[in-house]
Protein backbone atom coordinates (compact mmCIF):
# COMPACT_ATOMS: atom_id res chain seq x y z
CA UNK A 1 0.00 0.00 0.00
CA UNK A 2 2.72 2.41 1.09
CA UNK A 3 4.89 1.44 -1.87
CA UNK A 4 2.01 1.98 -4.21
CA UNK A 5 1.49 5.47 -2.89
CA UNK A 6 5.18 6.30 -3.16
CA UNK A 7 5.21 5.02 -6.71
CA UNK A 8 2.21 7.17 -7.49
CA UNK A 9 3.88 10.22 -5.96
CA UNK A 10 7.03 9.61 -7.94
CA UNK A 11 5.09 9.33 -11.15
CA UNK A 12 3.19 12.51 -10.36
CA UNK A 13 6.43 14.34 -9.64
CA UNK A 14 7.85 13.15 -12.96
CA UNK A 15 4.79 14.47 -14.72
CA UNK A 16 5.13 17.82 -12.98
CA UNK A 17 8.81 18.05 -13.89
CA UNK A 18 8.02 17.20 -17.45
CA UNK A 19 5.44 19.93 -17.75
CA UNK A 20 6.84 22.78 -15.70
CA UNK A 21 9.75 23.93 -17.87
CA UNK A 22 7.83 23.30 -21.07
CA UNK A 23 4.95 25.62 -20.21
CA UNK A 24 7.46 28.19 -19.02
CA UNK A 25 9.25 27.93 -22.35
CA UNK A 26 5.97 28.29 -24.20
CA UNK A 27 5.05 31.42 -22.25
CA UNK A 28 8.52 32.86 -22.82
CA UNK A 29 8.14 32.17 -26.56
CA UNK A 30 4.86 34.08 -26.66
CA UNK A 31 6.50 37.04 -24.91
CA UNK A 32 9.49 36.91 -27.27
CA UNK A 33 7.15 36.72 -30.27
CA UNK A 34 5.13 39.77 -29.20
CA UNK A 35 8.04 42.03 -28.24
CA UNK A 36 10.24 40.96 -31.18
CA UNK A 37 7.33 41.41 -33.58
CA UNK A 38 6.56 44.82 -32.13
CA UNK A 39 10.17 45.98 -32.59
CA UNK A 40 9.95 44.89 -36.24
CA UNK A 41 6.69 46.82 -36.67
CA UNK A 42 8.42 49.93 -35.31
CA UNK A 43 11.18 49.25 -37.84
CA UNK A 44 8.65 48.96 -40.65
CA UNK A 45 7.09 52.25 -39.57
CA UNK A 46 10.47 54.04 -39.49
CA UNK A 47 11.25 52.56 -42.92
CA UNK A 48 7.97 53.93 -44.28
CA UNK A 49 8.66 57.36 -42.79
CA UNK A 50 12.10 57.41 -44.41
CA UNK A 51 10.72 56.55 -47.84
CA UNK A 52 7.54 58.66 -47.81
CA UNK A 53 8.55 61.74 -45.81
CA UNK A 54 12.30 61.92 -46.37
CA UNK A 55 12.41 60.66 -49.95
CA UNK A 56 15.18 58.13 -49.28
CA UNK A 57 15.72 55.11 -51.55
CA UNK A 58 15.31 51.55 -50.25
CA UNK A 59 18.89 50.97 -49.11
CA UNK A 60 19.23 54.35 -47.41
CA UNK A 61 15.85 53.84 -45.74
CA UNK A 62 17.12 50.53 -44.25
CA UNK A 63 20.24 52.28 -42.97
CA UNK A 64 18.13 55.07 -41.48
CA UNK A 65 15.85 52.54 -39.75
CA UNK A 66 18.85 50.68 -38.40
CA UNK A 67 20.47 53.85 -37.01
CA UNK A 68 17.29 55.10 -35.34
CA UNK A 69 16.56 51.71 -33.73
CA UNK A 70 20.15 51.52 -32.46
CA UNK A 71 19.91 55.06 -31.07
CA UNK A 72 16.68 54.24 -29.23
CA UNK A 73 18.01 50.93 -27.86
CA UNK A 74 21.34 52.45 -26.76
CA UNK A 75 19.55 55.25 -24.91
CA UNK A 76 17.05 52.87 -23.28
CA UNK A 77 19.97 50.70 -22.16
CA UNK A 78 21.67 53.74 -20.64
CA UNK A 79 18.49 54.63 -18.78
CA UNK A 80 18.18 51.04 -17.52
CA UNK A 81 14.85 50.52 -19.30
CA UNK A 82 16.09 48.00 -21.87
CA UNK A 83 17.15 45.60 -19.11
CA UNK A 84 13.58 45.60 -17.83
CA UNK A 85 12.23 44.91 -21.33
CA UNK A 86 14.84 42.15 -21.64
CA UNK A 87 13.81 40.47 -18.41
CA UNK A 88 10.27 40.28 -19.73
CA UNK A 89 10.92 39.50 -23.39
CA UNK A 90 13.99 37.24 -23.36
CA UNK A 91 15.09 36.59 -26.94
CA UNK A 92 12.49 39.11 -28.16
CA UNK A 93 14.89 41.83 -27.02
CA UNK A 94 18.12 39.98 -27.94
CA UNK A 95 17.53 38.93 -31.55
CA UNK A 96 16.49 42.28 -33.12
CA UNK A 97 19.21 44.83 -34.01
CA UNK A 98 18.25 46.63 -30.78
CA UNK A 99 19.77 43.68 -28.89
CA UNK A 100 23.03 44.30 -30.72
CA UNK A 101 23.00 47.93 -29.55
CA UNK A 102 22.22 46.75 -26.02
CA UNK A 103 25.14 44.30 -26.14
CA UNK A 104 27.47 47.22 -26.98
CA UNK A 105 26.31 49.64 -24.27
CA UNK A 106 25.71 47.27 -21.36
CA UNK A 107 29.24 45.83 -20.86
CA UNK A 108 30.85 49.24 -21.54
CA UNK A 109 28.69 50.81 -18.82
CA UNK A 110 29.56 48.06 -16.34
CA UNK A 111 33.29 48.65 -16.86
CA UNK A 112 33.33 52.46 -17.01
CA UNK A 113 35.25 52.71 -13.72
CA UNK A 114 38.23 51.08 -15.44
CA UNK A 115 38.74 54.19 -17.53
CA UNK A 116 37.85 55.58 -20.92
CA UNK A 117 40.22 53.44 -22.99
CA UNK A 118 40.47 49.99 -21.40
CA UNK A 119 37.15 50.32 -19.56
CA UNK A 120 34.63 51.77 -21.99
CA UNK A 121 36.63 51.57 -25.22
CA UNK A 122 37.59 47.92 -24.94
CA UNK A 123 34.36 46.64 -23.44
CA UNK A 124 32.15 48.15 -26.14
CA UNK A 125 33.16 45.05 -28.10
CA UNK A 126 33.00 42.19 -25.61
CA UNK A 127 29.88 40.82 -27.33
CA UNK A 128 29.69 42.94 -30.48
CA UNK A 129 33.29 41.99 -31.34
CA UNK A 130 32.58 38.30 -31.97
CA UNK A 131 29.41 39.23 -33.87
CA UNK A 132 31.39 41.51 -36.20
CA UNK A 133 34.25 38.99 -36.53
CA UNK A 134 31.98 36.16 -37.63
CA UNK A 135 29.57 38.33 -39.63
CA UNK A 136 32.21 40.23 -41.57
CA UNK A 137 34.43 37.16 -42.14
CA UNK A 138 31.47 35.19 -43.45
CA UNK A 139 30.46 38.07 -45.75
CA UNK A 140 33.99 38.37 -47.21
CA UNK A 141 34.12 34.61 -47.83
CA UNK A 142 30.70 34.89 -49.42
CA UNK A 143 31.98 37.69 -51.69
CA UNK A 144 35.11 35.71 -52.62
CA UNK A 145 32.99 32.68 -53.56
CA UNK A 146 30.91 34.99 -55.76
CA UNK A 147 34.15 36.10 -57.45
CA UNK A 148 35.07 32.47 -58.13
CA UNK A 149 31.64 31.69 -59.56
CA UNK A 150 31.46 34.66 -61.94
CA UNK A 151 35.14 34.40 -62.97
CA UNK B 1 3.55 53.31 -47.92
CA UNK B 2 3.10 49.85 -46.47
CA UNK B 3 -0.37 48.39 -46.15
CA UNK B 4 -1.79 46.78 -43.03
CA UNK B 5 -0.81 43.32 -44.27
CA UNK B 6 2.82 44.46 -44.66
CA UNK B 7 2.83 45.45 -41.00
CA UNK B 8 1.12 42.20 -40.03
CA UNK B 9 3.76 40.09 -41.82
CA UNK B 10 6.57 42.21 -40.38
CA UNK B 11 5.13 41.43 -36.93
CA UNK B 12 4.61 37.72 -37.57
CA UNK B 13 7.94 36.96 -39.29
CA UNK B 14 9.95 39.20 -36.93
CA UNK B 15 8.25 37.56 -33.96
CA UNK B 16 8.84 34.08 -35.37
CA UNK B 17 12.58 34.71 -35.78
CA UNK B 18 12.69 35.84 -32.12
CA UNK B 19 10.87 32.65 -31.09
CA UNK B 20 13.61 30.59 -32.79
CA UNK B 21 16.12 32.52 -30.66
CA UNK B 22 14.04 31.94 -27.52
CA UNK B 23 13.83 28.20 -28.19
CA UNK B 24 17.61 28.07 -28.63
CA UNK B 25 18.11 29.90 -25.32
CA UNK B 26 15.51 27.87 -23.39
CA UNK B 27 16.19 24.39 -24.74
CA UNK B 28 19.96 24.49 -25.23
CA UNK B 29 22.76 26.07 -23.22
CA UNK B 30 23.45 28.79 -25.77
CA UNK B 31 24.08 32.19 -24.17
CA UNK B 32 22.56 35.34 -25.74
CA UNK B 33 25.96 36.40 -27.12
CA UNK B 34 26.27 33.09 -28.97
CA UNK B 35 22.76 33.55 -30.27
CA UNK B 36 23.81 36.92 -31.73
CA UNK B 37 26.83 35.37 -33.47
CA UNK B 38 24.76 32.43 -34.70
CA UNK B 39 22.02 34.66 -36.11
CA UNK B 40 24.36 37.01 -37.96
CA UNK B 41 26.29 34.10 -39.47
CA UNK B 42 23.11 32.26 -40.47
CA UNK B 43 21.85 35.48 -42.04
CA UNK B 44 25.00 35.65 -44.18
CA UNK B 45 24.79 31.98 -45.20
CA UNK B 46 21.05 32.06 -45.96
CA UNK B 47 21.53 35.18 -48.08
CA UNK B 48 24.44 33.59 -49.95
CA UNK B 49 22.20 30.61 -50.73
CA UNK B 50 19.50 32.98 -51.98
CA UNK B 51 17.02 31.92 -49.30
CA UNK B 52 16.83 35.16 -47.29
CA UNK B 53 16.10 37.65 -50.09
CA UNK B 54 12.54 36.27 -50.66
CA UNK B 55 11.84 36.61 -46.93
CA UNK B 56 12.95 40.27 -47.01
CA UNK B 57 10.72 40.92 -50.04
CA UNK B 58 7.85 39.31 -48.20
CA UNK B 59 8.22 40.57 -44.62
CA UNK B 60 10.20 43.83 -45.00
CA UNK B 61 11.39 45.01 -41.60
CA UNK B 62 10.25 41.70 -40.12
CA UNK B 63 13.25 40.11 -41.82
CA UNK B 64 15.61 43.12 -41.78
CA UNK B 65 15.37 44.17 -38.12
CA UNK B 66 16.38 40.83 -36.52
CA UNK B 67 20.14 40.23 -36.54
CA UNK B 68 19.79 37.79 -39.43
CA UNK B 69 18.93 40.96 -41.38
CA UNK B 70 22.31 42.42 -40.40
CA UNK B 71 23.89 39.29 -41.88
CA UNK B 72 21.68 39.75 -44.93
CA UNK B 73 22.97 43.31 -45.47
CA UNK B 74 26.58 42.14 -45.01
CA UNK B 75 26.25 39.29 -47.52
CA UNK B 76 24.22 41.32 -50.02
CA UNK B 77 26.82 44.10 -49.93
CA UNK B 78 29.71 41.66 -50.33
CA UNK B 79 28.06 39.88 -53.27
CA UNK B 80 27.20 43.20 -54.94
CA UNK B 81 30.78 44.40 -54.37
CA UNK B 82 32.20 41.19 -55.81
CA UNK B 83 30.00 41.50 -58.90
CA UNK B 84 31.05 45.10 -59.52
CA UNK B 85 34.67 45.34 -58.35
CA UNK B 86 35.85 41.73 -58.10
CA UNK B 87 38.04 40.61 -55.19
CA UNK B 88 38.44 44.12 -53.75
CA UNK B 89 34.68 44.52 -53.79
CA UNK B 90 34.28 41.27 -51.86
CA UNK B 91 36.33 42.83 -49.06
CA UNK B 92 34.74 46.30 -49.08
CA UNK B 93 31.12 45.47 -49.95
CA UNK B 94 29.89 43.98 -46.67
CA UNK B 95 31.17 46.66 -44.35
CA UNK B 96 30.18 49.44 -46.76
CA UNK B 97 26.58 48.23 -46.73
CA UNK B 98 26.42 48.07 -42.94
CA UNK B 99 28.69 51.04 -42.16
CA UNK B 100 25.81 53.25 -40.99
CA UNK B 101 24.56 50.76 -38.43
CA UNK B 102 27.99 49.84 -37.10
CA UNK B 103 29.10 53.48 -36.82
CA UNK B 104 25.86 54.40 -35.07
CA UNK B 105 26.20 51.48 -32.66
CA UNK B 106 29.76 52.51 -31.77
CA UNK B 107 29.05 56.23 -31.36
CA UNK B 108 25.76 55.92 -29.45
CA UNK B 109 27.19 53.02 -27.46
CA UNK B 110 30.20 55.09 -26.42
CA UNK B 111 28.16 58.19 -25.57
CA UNK B 112 25.67 56.25 -23.48
CA UNK B 113 28.41 54.40 -21.61
CA UNK B 114 30.08 57.75 -20.83
CA UNK B 115 26.89 59.54 -19.78
CA UNK B 116 25.04 56.89 -17.78
CA UNK B 117 26.12 55.03 -14.65
CA UNK B 118 24.96 51.41 -14.43
CA UNK B 119 21.79 51.04 -12.41
CA UNK B 120 22.28 49.22 -9.16
CA UNK B 121 20.46 45.91 -9.31
CA UNK B 122 17.78 45.56 -6.67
Amino acid sequence: MNDLRKEEQRRYQNKVNERMPKSETALQCVKAFCVGGLICVIGQFLNDCAIVHMGLDKDMASTFTCIVLIFIAATLTGLGIYDKIGRFAGAGSVVPITGFANSIVAPAMEHRVEGYVMGIGANLFTIAGPVLVYGISASVICGLITCLIIA
Amino acid sequence: MSSFTDYLWAFVIGGAICVIGQLLISLTNLTPSRILVLFVTSGVILTALGLYEPLVEFAGAGAKVPLTGFGYSLAKGAIKGAMEDGVLGAFTGGITATAGGVAAAILFGYLNAVIFKPKTKK
